[in-house]
């Protein structure tokens, strides 16, 4: 039954999650949601020269958030990070091709993970005012 | 494939497909007509009628054909209040009924009426003591569950049935989980109202009954036609009471062989699971629950994901998860039970059925650890534990 309501990209980003783990090198970490709703997103990024050059990520959480989770990390390997803060759930529902409405969230989990993350590596590794720019651009956006 | 989901619903019998194929085909009568073609179908329900009334120690009058579980709580529930308001407006249930009790009380809240919703302990049973504190002088009516269908514990209902005809207050009961799995004696066990649905013990979905007891009131819950003693209008589904009767027939007979065969498969889930997966603890009363329940949660992970590997390896399972239910919260009767949201999150629910085999349990615990770690191995929970208790 929760099968059929998935797409078939979203079972195979669940059933063949691409880069799930951790890095122990990360410079940039975000989480989000909280084990009592069911869901907890954690993204780690390695970024270099403001490319991400890696990422990884750990979710505890039903299908769809597996699932986001996994075409996330592939939606912003190799860009650079003002690139990958404009990816927005909208865009990874769509590289999904699309989720059930009540697992909307998960792809909105997934954005907020993301740049939960990017923020965390512009905060310990930008210049205070480059970084404030990069935190209006976040608000403004939304 | 694997069906370990017999709490949803069972696979119809062939015996009892077969009892119902003639009213399917050439026995079309009305029963309640008046020629040969309808009378024999008239004659047909009323054996079928008996027959139900006769495994519960009931009488045939106390039998009411109904559409299923749901229909069967809600008649109860509100028909039984509404014909005793001018008595009293207080109903006791308690907080891990299914949701056709449940929200049937929360409408007769919004009628006037007061419900007390008994809080249960970890093993899911209701207090005795707290039942009879709980008790007012206006209350008119006690309905709990029998047997809980997720957690899988079984009440002490001839006691709860005792305590109820001490003060003079009916007693109903949501037996759905428990006809079929469980001996069940009307009069022994004090119950005045219990609902039952036939395709949770291998009959044909759509059909249910209420029993009631003869000299309990309760108003008619569909208007129409004078169909089950006028109070429940609406031509009769003639296929699905004979599959219904025959059903049972075949549960009762077979009630004790069967209950043997899954207590253990039962046990040998559970004991298998506590030893060989770490973090996990069972729910629901270990021995006070139906034969073929074990519902186990898992620490660290989220219950849907849990149920999509199980059926990417075959076996249909269901969970307690949020996720499933299509709500934020995790399964009512978890959180009753005390269990804190993520590790309610966490559930798996297995029902057995006389058509699953020891095999099947066996293939089922050897996937069953490597899923559960595939899905540790995922989660920010499981780390967080891992840097915290392993330094």
């Amino acid at each position: 039954m929760i099968n059929m309501a998935y797409s078939e990209k979203v079972m195979d980003h669940f059933m063949n999650p691409r880069n799930v783990g951790s890095l122990e090198d990360a410079n940039g970490v975000g989480t989000v949601g909280n084990a009592k709703c069911g869901d907890i997103m954690k993204i780690y990024l390695k970024v270099k020269n403001n490319v991400i050059e890696d990422v990884k990520f750990k979710t505890f959480g039903c299908g769809a958030a597996i699932a986001t989770s996994s075409i996330a990390t592939e939606l912003v390997k190799g860009k650079n990070i003002y690139d990958a803060l404009k990816i927005t759930n909208k865009a990874v529902m769509e590289a999904l091709d699309g989720l059930p409405p009540v697992k909307i969230h998960c792809s909105c989990l997934a954005e907020e993970a993301l740049h939960a993350a990017i923020l965390d590596y512009a905060q310990k590794n930008m210049k205070a005012d480059e970084f404030n720019k990069l935190k209006e651009k976040l608000k403004t956006k939304k | 494939m694997v069906y370990f989901d017999n709490a949803a619903t069972t696979k119809l019998d062939k015996n009892v497909l077969e009892s119902m194929l003639p009213y399917l085909t050439d026995s079309y009568g009305n029963p309640s007509s008046i020629y040969k073609l309808a009378q024999e179908n008239r004659i047909a329900i009323e054996n079928a009628r008996s027959s139900i009334a006769s495994i519960f120690n009931a009488k045939p009058n106390e039998i009411y054909f109904t559409s299923g579980g749901t229909e069967s709580d809600n008649w109860a529930l509100k028909c039984i209040a509404q014909a005793y308001q001018k008595k009293g407006k207080h109903i006791i249930t308690s907080s891990i009924e299914h949701h056709a009790v449940l929200h049937s009380c929360k409408y007769l809240e919004s009628q006037g009426f007061r419900v007390t919703y008994l809080p249960v302990d970890k093993d899911g049973l209701i207090d005795l003591e707290k039942l009879k504190e709980s008790i007012c002088d206006d209350t008119i009516l006690i309905s709990i569950i029998f047997a809980n269908n997720e957690i899988g514990t079984i009440q002490p209902i001839e006691e709860i049935g005792k305590i109820a005809h001490e003060h003079n207050i009916i007693f109903h009961t949501d037996a759905v989980q428990a006809v079929g799995s469980v001996a069940i004696d009307v009069e022994k066990m004090n119950i005045d109202a219990m609902s039952l649905s036939a395709h949770k013990f291998y009959g044909p979905k759509g059909i249910g009954a209420l029993y009631l007891r003869k000299n309990v009131k309760i108003m008619p819950f569909m208007d129409g036609g004078a169909q089950e003693f006028s109070k429940r209008g609406g031509t009769e589904n003639v296929p699905g009471i004979i599959g219904m009767a025959k059903a049972l027939e075949i549960a009762y007979k077979n009630l004790d062989e069967n209950n043997i065969f899954l207590t253990k498969l039962r046990d040998k889930l559970i004991e298998n699971i506590l030893k060989n997966v770490p973090h996990c603890r069972l729910n629901g009363h270990r021995y006070k629950r139906l034969p073929n329940n074990v519902n186990i949660s898992f620490e660290f992970i989220e219950g849907e994901s849990l149920l999509l590997l199980l059926d990417s390896k075959g076996f249909f399972a269901s969970s307690g998860s949020a996720c499933t239910s299509g709500s934020l919260d995790p399964s009512h009767v978890l959180l009753a039970i005390g269990l804190p949201h993520e590790i309610a999150h966490g559930s798996l629910r297995i029902t057995l059925g006389k058509y699953n085999t020891s095999k099947e349990v066996d293939s089922f615990l050897t996937e069953l650890p490597e899923i559960i770690k595939r899905l540790r191995d995922m989660s920010p929970l499981y780390d967080e534990y891992l840097k915290n208790n392993l330094g």
